[in-house]
Order: C-alpha cells, then structure tokens, then sequence
C-alpha cells in the first residue's frame, strides 16, 4: 500500500460495476446499429441507466452523501524504505536491464528502416542496352533529338532526351556522337540553337520502348533554358555557369542498329566528329568538376 | 432575497464540480491556466504577436495540407491530374488549394518576421538562447517543407526546380552527391523521388516541426515573454531566487520577477 501522497484526502471510491454496465450498453448500441433497431434501443436503455447510476455515484461527495469508505487498516511496508541516497541492488539492475534491453530494440528496430531509406544511394542501378532503332535512320552529319525510355521497366518517367550525330565511318566502324541533354550546370534538359524539324518527325517501336527522331540543326551549339549555359556541337561549354562539357552515352551497333548504354561524363573534346578525342570520366551528377582542383571536392560518388 | 443568491451559488458550483472533478484527476485546468494566464511585459505590443502568427499559419498548412491529402495522388502518372481535380473538380478545391500553396509561403515570411523581430529585441539572450536554437532549427525544416512541396503538382515548373534544387544539394563538397542520391532516391528523378518527397513533406518534416514546436512553445511559457528593449521593466515568470551555483562563477543569476531595472 502507498502511502498516502501530495495534500489531498485519499480517493477510494466504493467498487461499482456501473461503469461495466454502461460500457456494455455502449457496444450493445453500436452493435444494435449494425444488426437490429430492437436491440440498439435495449443498449440505449442500458446506457442511461447505469450512466445515470454511475454519475450519482461519483457525484456523491458534491451531494454530500459518501465520502467513500476508509480500510480499516493498510497494512505494512514489507521491506523497509532504502535510506537517502542509499539504492536497492536490484533497482540498479533493473534500471541497467531496461535500458539496455531498450537500446537493443531500438537498434533492431532502427537499422533496418535506415537501410531500407538510404538503400537506394548505394545500388548500382540497371542500365538496359536501349535500342534507337536502324542507324538508317540517322542522316551522316545530322544532329538528331532522340528521346527514348531508359529504363523500359518504369515508364514514362524515364523518358530520356539525347542528341544523337551520325559521324560515318572510322575504320570501317560507324561513329555516332550520343550527347546528353543534361546540363553540365544544374541538371535542367539543354535545347539545340537552331532549327527543329518536326515533319521530318520518325517513331520507331523498338523493343525497348517508343524512340522519336526529330532532326535538328544545331548551327550554334547547345543553350541550357535555366541559367544560359551554352555548348558546342561537340558539347564543350563555351558560355555560362555549366563546370564541363556535356555527358554522352556509351553506343553499341547491333545488326546495323543503334543502342546506347551507360552514360559517362566529359571535361572536354578535342576535335570534332568521328575524330574527336574525348576526355572521358566516371558519370558524376551536373555542377560538379570532373578535372582541376574542384575535382578533390568530390572523392566519393555514389554508385550511378 | 437570500434564497436567489443561494440559487446563484449553487448553479455556480454546479457549473464549477464538472471542472474541479477534471482538474483533480488529470490537472489539466490548472496546466491551462499556466499557460494562458501568465505575467507578460505591460509594455509588449504587436511585434510580440508575430510567433503566434507564425503557428497559426503553420496550423493552417496543417488543416489544408490533411485535406488535400484526401484527394491528392502521390504516383508520377496521376500526380498531375490530381491537382487539376482538385483545382477544377472538387467543391472549394480551388481555395483550400491555394491557402496552402500561398499559406506557404506567408509562412516563411512570417517566421522571418518573427525571427527578425527576436533577433532585434534582443529576446535570443539569457535565458532564452536555447528556443533560439529550437527556432533555428524549426527555420531549415520549414524551408524543407517549401522544397519538398514545389514538386508536388507534378509540373514542369516543378519537376526542373526540383531537378535544379536536387542538383544544387549535389554539388555540396564530400557528401553533397550522396545527399543528392538521397533524395532522388536513386542516381535519377524517378518513381520513387515523388512519393519520398511526399513522404518528407507530409510525414517526416512536419512530425518534426510539430515536436520542436512543442518544445519552443514550452520554452517560451517556462521562461516568461521577454520585454522590449525600450521597457523599464524585467520580465518573465517570477521565480524563486536560485541557488548560487557552486563552481560556476555565477552568483545568483538575475532575477527575473517583475522588478525595476537598475537604471
């Protein structure tokens, strides 16, 4: 038994089994409602009644009728009280034991909703060889607007625009220039200074998904709508805040058709076309340098 | 008439029993009046409403984002149309849409206000630095908020300033590309960035801001609201004098009853 604590009297109401009556009339209404009006009006009744038995209870000391009823006798402590500042050996263990117990759980608990939250920064992500279709459709020295699904499996929201360029043949191998429209500055999609011609318009059914070619004539490069980064035809930035040149995508021929695959990044290119030599590093996100001392602040990239 | 005040007594201690018998189980009244009845400054004036300003504003994202989400679809094919539906289509779509998107930002301005006001008050000092730390962290996740909002409608203007502000995140040095491939979830805006950033926006930035909060709130009504510069009173809660701190050079810090300032 507690002693009694703070200033005020000790609150022992009589035991009382209206609050179980009143309970059982709240079901028996809820139910009524669902099965039959008769038995909801039977919970109702219930309901008031023991309700109003049980407020006339509680309400007893307002109406001064009983103060509740004092045991006659509480009983004694079966251990004495620990003395100030002293603590029971077992209180000590129980303390460690639930806290320790606690943390376990929590970290049981926490690193999995963690993993799975972060997971998705550290998966190499799959990258399908995406089919754009005969390379007859792409007029030598003409810059094409490609878009296609990058990734088949989840739709439209992979939608992927590249300006794809016929360069011939080197060494008896067809040469394609497959520039990314992501700008090298902030990500936004790079559009062609220059004339589109939408008639000249093709959809091809690949599959990997619908491809549409729409020529362009890039005469002055490329221009970013965001922040007014411009490119050349080989992608070198030539104005504005972009730090690189723009991505392209690795192209595979397979059965005289054109695929692309992963992207890679570029500081810059030396010449131009077929014969141009291309500074080649791993995919890292826009606004970030590839070369030069910037380069340092980024040592670690996750997995693209 | 004796026997009408003995009436007018007894119909108010009726109406006062419901109350007592509240009170002495759960001190919920009492804790009512501590925080609505408090000393404040006779001098404090308009500028001192703006923190309360700042929550109503966030109680009205609260009440319109709960209802938005009612009807709002966080999947890329159908995000879109869902907001024209709630725009165009559904009964008062229209405004309670536009309180929150424009409730937004009065409640960013406002937080500034407030913060501007504290800031120039000189109500950051002893000893309520530490709610200015609860504000300065409140400040980012509110700025959160505005960020994982914008993409929401699903549009072109959201989709690049996404793009863009994703991007901005990843050119931070060392750990920027991976805070960038966090929030995309994954290398690229894809499926999945939609419904985090709704996530973020609905769950996990406003549980945190409703916590600290919580904690601002009770800062402010343990330490009193502070008086204006300008004031010739000290302010906050009358409190007993403490006990001089034992090693910490500090004698009885001031006290903070209402009292004349040495001037």
């Amino acid at each position: 038994m507690e002693p009694q604590q703070g200033q005020g009297k000790p609150h022992l109401p009589p035991p009382s089994l209206w609050p179980i009556g009143f309970a059982i009339g709240i079901v028996c209404i809820l139910v009524g409602l669902i099965v039959s009006w008769p038995a909801a009006a039977v919970g109702a009744l219930v309901t008031v009644v023991f309700g109003f038995l049980w407020v006339r209870d509680v309400t007893g000391g307002y109406r001064h009728e009983d103060a509740g009823i004092e045991p006659a006798d509480r009983g004694e402590a079966a251990m004495p009280e620990p003395a100030p500042g002293e603590r029971f050996p077992r209180s000590v263990f129980l303390e460690g034991a639930t806290l320790g117990l606690g943390s376990v759980i929590a970290g049981i608990v926490t690193v999995p909703i963690l993993g799975f939250t972060i997971a998705p920064v550290f998966q190499h992500p799959h990258h399908d060889e995406i089919d754009l279709g005969p390379i007859t459709n792409f007029k030598e020295g003409q810059f094409v607007i490609t878009t296609f699904l990058r990734d088949p499996g989840e739709g439209e929201i992979s939608r992927r625009t590249a300006y794809v360029r016929n360069n011939g043949f080197i060494d008896a191998k067809p040469s394609f220039t497959v520039l990314s429209n992501r700008c090298a500055h902030l990500g936004c999609p790079v559009q062609p200074n220059g004339p589109m011609f939408d008639k000249q318009k093709i959809e091809e059914t690949t599959k990997t998904g619908d491809v549409s070619l729409i020529p362009t004539l890039p005469a002055g490069g490329f221009g970013c709508p965001c922040h007014g980064g411009q490119y050349d035809q080989e992608g070198n930035r030539t104005a504005g805040p972009p730090v690189r040149a723009l991505d392209r995508y690795e192209f595979y021929i397979r059965n005289g058709r054109l695929a692309v695959g992963r992207t890679y990044s570029v500081s810059h290119v030396d010449g131009a076309g077929a014969s141009a030599k291309i500074h080649k590093y791993k995919e890292t996100g826009p606004g970030e340098h590839v070369d030069g001392p910037e380069q340092w602040f980024y040592p670690l990239q996750p997995p693209t | 008439m004796p026997s009408k005040r003995n009436r007018k007594e007894q119909m108010l201690a009726a109406a006062q029993y419901p109350l007592d018998w509240l009170e002495e189980r759960s001190g919920l009244i009492g804790g009512l009046r501590y925080f609505l009845f408090r000393k404040v400054p006779g001098d404090s004036g308009w500028w001192h409403t703006l923190g309360s300003a700042t929550l109503t504003a966030f109680l009205v994202q609260l009440g319109t984002g709960v209802i938005l989400a009612m009807y709002y679809k966080p999947d890329p094919n159908s995000a879109y149309e869902s907001v024209q539906h709630i725009n165009n289509d559904v009964t008062l779509g229209w405004l309670v849409r536009g309180m929150h998107r424009w409730g937004a930002s009065v409640f960013i301005i406002l937080i500034f206000f407030h913060m501007a006001r504290v800031f120039l008050f000189g109500a950051y000092k002893y000893p309520r630095e530490l709610n200015w730390i609860v504000g300065v962290l409140l400040l980012p996740l509110a700025l959160l908020e505005g960020f994982s909002g914008y993409l929401l409608p699903y549009d072109q203007t959201a989709y690049w300033a996404t793009v863009v502000g994703i991007n901005i995140n990843g050119t931070a040095p060392f750990l920027g590309p991976f805070l960038a491939s966090f929030l995309r979830s994954g290398s690229e805006i894809g499926a999945d960035t939609l419904s985090r950033f709704y996530s973020l926006h609905m769950l996990l930035l406003p549980g945190a801001i409703l916590g600290l909060i919580g904690l601002h709130l009770y800062l402010v009504v343990r330490l009193g609201v502070s008086s204006p510069p300008w004031s010739s009173e000290a302010a906050g809660r009358d409190r007993e004098q403490a006990p001089a701190v034992p090693g910490s050079g500090l004698v009885n810090p001031a006290p903070r009853g209402v009292t004349k300032r040495p001037d």
